[in-house]
């Protein structure tokens, strides 16, 4: 089954004609498809030499920005994460009223245009949205600044940390934590002694996916961030603004940290799934609206 | 009820619905009350706008064409990643989750410089009098790599469980490859291939990042929905960003229902093989 290769009669597709066709035509799209677009970010960033780079890099705008991507990460992936955890608590080892609402509600970010979700944002913290009067006659700040880019990035994120823990926390059920708090051990004391081993991969495997895309959103994040040079601009809004400024060499070297970012992430992703992280959940990697538990149901019964 | 043996029930669910009521619920909510405000009349007149309605078009063509081609593609690489063994398998197997992990901002600027005129790939058809940047072509591309991995990813799963004795009783009795494929093979994966499709197909209706850059971005020929709803927050036109924000909304709900019922069926039908 593991082999489809070799130690059988050819299986369909296998005539070496058509194979060596088929693979050679998927490498070719591959190549144009993803290689190209990471190879050209690469290119264009060193195209006007190393110095041109660095001193592109070394820009304080850029570094301003790569400090308020990095800040807005920091504060945005804990939060996510606790919730991530708590969300997967609650409704694998309990069963109450409203569970597989409260899922689907948890998932509706994945499906949802991030200029949706900006636009949304601007109706609640925004001067003609629901707290934004009352917000500015108290003098505080939150969109057009760190606030709503934190708020902005946690939406889009809202499920990566949850849809990672919760089909396999289903599939790995209750018996071990009601063991351990039979014997006596804290609520969590049993978490950390007992699930906390369990999931670490998992749980790790949806912090790195979820950094990803807190690092790398755009178009959330470029409606509430209001793109204040030097004050506002995460790292991806900069890229936009060196873009449009013509400034392709700058905008190509601050495009080529966040490329170095995916890169790592995936080799991540890649090491993460060899401890069996991402197994649990058989759908695509970052962005799925999906039903998880009938996942993790459906691959306990076949 | 039942009895609940283990601790942490109220703070676990309490932080839950804490964290999705005042980051997703309240948000949405607001667009909802902000859109629902206008009345009908008005709400209308913003929606089917010229200018909206050809937003709405080329955005759903570029999207079908997209997803059309990632059908193709996705399902022939997916083939590929489990039926064959060659150099670089496992490699190429890793790469395909790149447009997820790429941001889409720096997605859009290198699409942008290869298929500009003057790009890597965008010279070649320019001989021809094609251009793919700034055209809906160019939009077509975009939405095609960002939402490359969902065919792909949903596909491979089935394909690799696939039953070798279905494939071999089918050889046994005289079917060729052709046949083969499109009578036994491709009737199994089409639950997993629906589900994709629809995954692919609304990723590229709600995409901006990558688009924006290569999009040209003129009214009433290659300026998608999104990037409308921003421009008239740009304009501080706030009643018509809701309306045409809300219709985005609407649309994603749609695409998630018919997303599940599909995926609930592929799951069903993976479970039963």
């Amino acid at each position: 089954m593991s082999n489809p290769v070799k130690g059988r009669p050819p299986r369909v597709g296998d005539a070496p004609a058509f194979r060596r066709t088929l693979i050679g035509i998927v490498l070719a799209l591959v190549a144009i498809v993803i290689i190209a677009p990471l190879a050209v970010i690469g290119y264009q960033a060193f195209s006007q030499g190393l110095q041109v780079y660095a001193a592109a890099i070394a820009h304080p705008d850029t570094l301003h920005a790569i400090g308020l991507t990095v800040v807005t990460a920091l504060i945005a992936v804990p939060i996510n994460t606790a919730f991530g955890v708590a969300a997967a608590w609650a409704i694998t080892k309990f069963d109450f009223w409203g569970r597989r609402f409260l899922l689907v509600v948890i998932e509706i970010p994945f499906s949802i245009s991030p200029i949706v979700a900006g636009v949304a944002y601007l109706f609640v913290y925004g001067l003609q949205g629901l707290f934004g009067p009352a917000l500015d006659s108290a003098d505080i700040k939150i969109l057009f600044a760190l606030p709503g880019i934190v708020l902005a990035s946690m939406f889009v994120t809202a499920p990566f940390v949850a849809r990672e823990l919760i089909p396999l926390m289903q599939a790995q059920g209750r018996d071990l934590e009601e063991a351990a708090t039979s014997l006596g051990a804290s609520g969590w004391r049993t978490f950390f002694s007992v699930t906390l081993p369990n999931i670490r991969w998992a749980l790790l495997y949806g912090v790195v996916l979820c950094n990803a895309r807190v690092m790398g959103e755009f178009g959330a994040v470029s409606v509430v961030s209001g793109n204040i040079r030097g004050q506002t601009n995460t790292l991806p809004l900069h890229i936009e603004l060196l873009y449009h400024d013509y400034q392709t060499a700058g905008a190509f070297a601050a495009a080529s940290i966040l490329a170095l970012l995916a890169v790592v992430t995936l080799i991540a992703k890649v090491l993460l799934e060899r401890q069996g992280a991402g197994r649990a959940r058989r759908r695509p990697g970052l962005a799925a609206p999906a039903v998880a538990p009938k996942t993790a149901s459906a691959e306990v019964s076949s | 009820m039942a009895r609940r043996i283990l601790p942490g029930f109220p703070l676990a669910l309490g932080i839950t619905l804490v964290y999705v009521s005042i980051i997703v619920v309240l948000p949405l909510g607001a667009l909802v009350f902000k859109a629902a405000s206008l009345g009908f009349e008005d709400y209308w007149r913003i929606v089917s706008s010229p200018r909206a309605v050809a937003s709405y078009r080329v955005t759903a063509l570029s999207a079908l064409a997209a997803t059309a081609f990632n059908l193709v593609f996705g399902m022939a690489l997916a083939w590929v990643l489990v039926r064959y063994r060659f150099p670089g398998r496992r490699f190429i197997d890793a790469l395909v989750d790149l447009p997820f992990a790429l941001p889409t901002a720096v997605a859009g600027i290198a699409l942008t410089t290869l298929f500009a005129e003057n790009g890597w790939f965008g010279s070649v058809p320019a001989h021809a009098g094609i251009k793919v940047a700034y055209t809906p072509l160019g939009i077509m591309v975009a939405m095609a790599f960002t939402s490359l991995p969902f065919i792909v990813r949903t596909v491979q799963p089935v394909l690799e469980d696939l039953d070798p004795a279905l494939e071999e009783a089918a050889q046994t009795l005289g079917g060729s490859d052709r046949s083969i494929f499109l009578r036994v093979i491709l009737p199994l994966l089409t639950p997993a291939l629906l589900a994709g499709l629809s995954l692919s197909f609304a990723r590229s209706l709600g995409e901006f990042g990558a688009i924006i850059f290569i999009a040209g971005n003129q009214p009433m020929s290659t300026e998608i929905t999104a990037l409308l709803a921003f421009i008239r927050l740009e304009e501080y036109d706030y009643q018509a960003a809701a309306a045409i924000a809300s219709v985005l909304l609407i649309t994603a709900f749609l695409m998630l229902a018919i997303t599940n019922i599909l995926q609930a069926r592929a799951l069903r039908y993976m479970a039963r093989g």
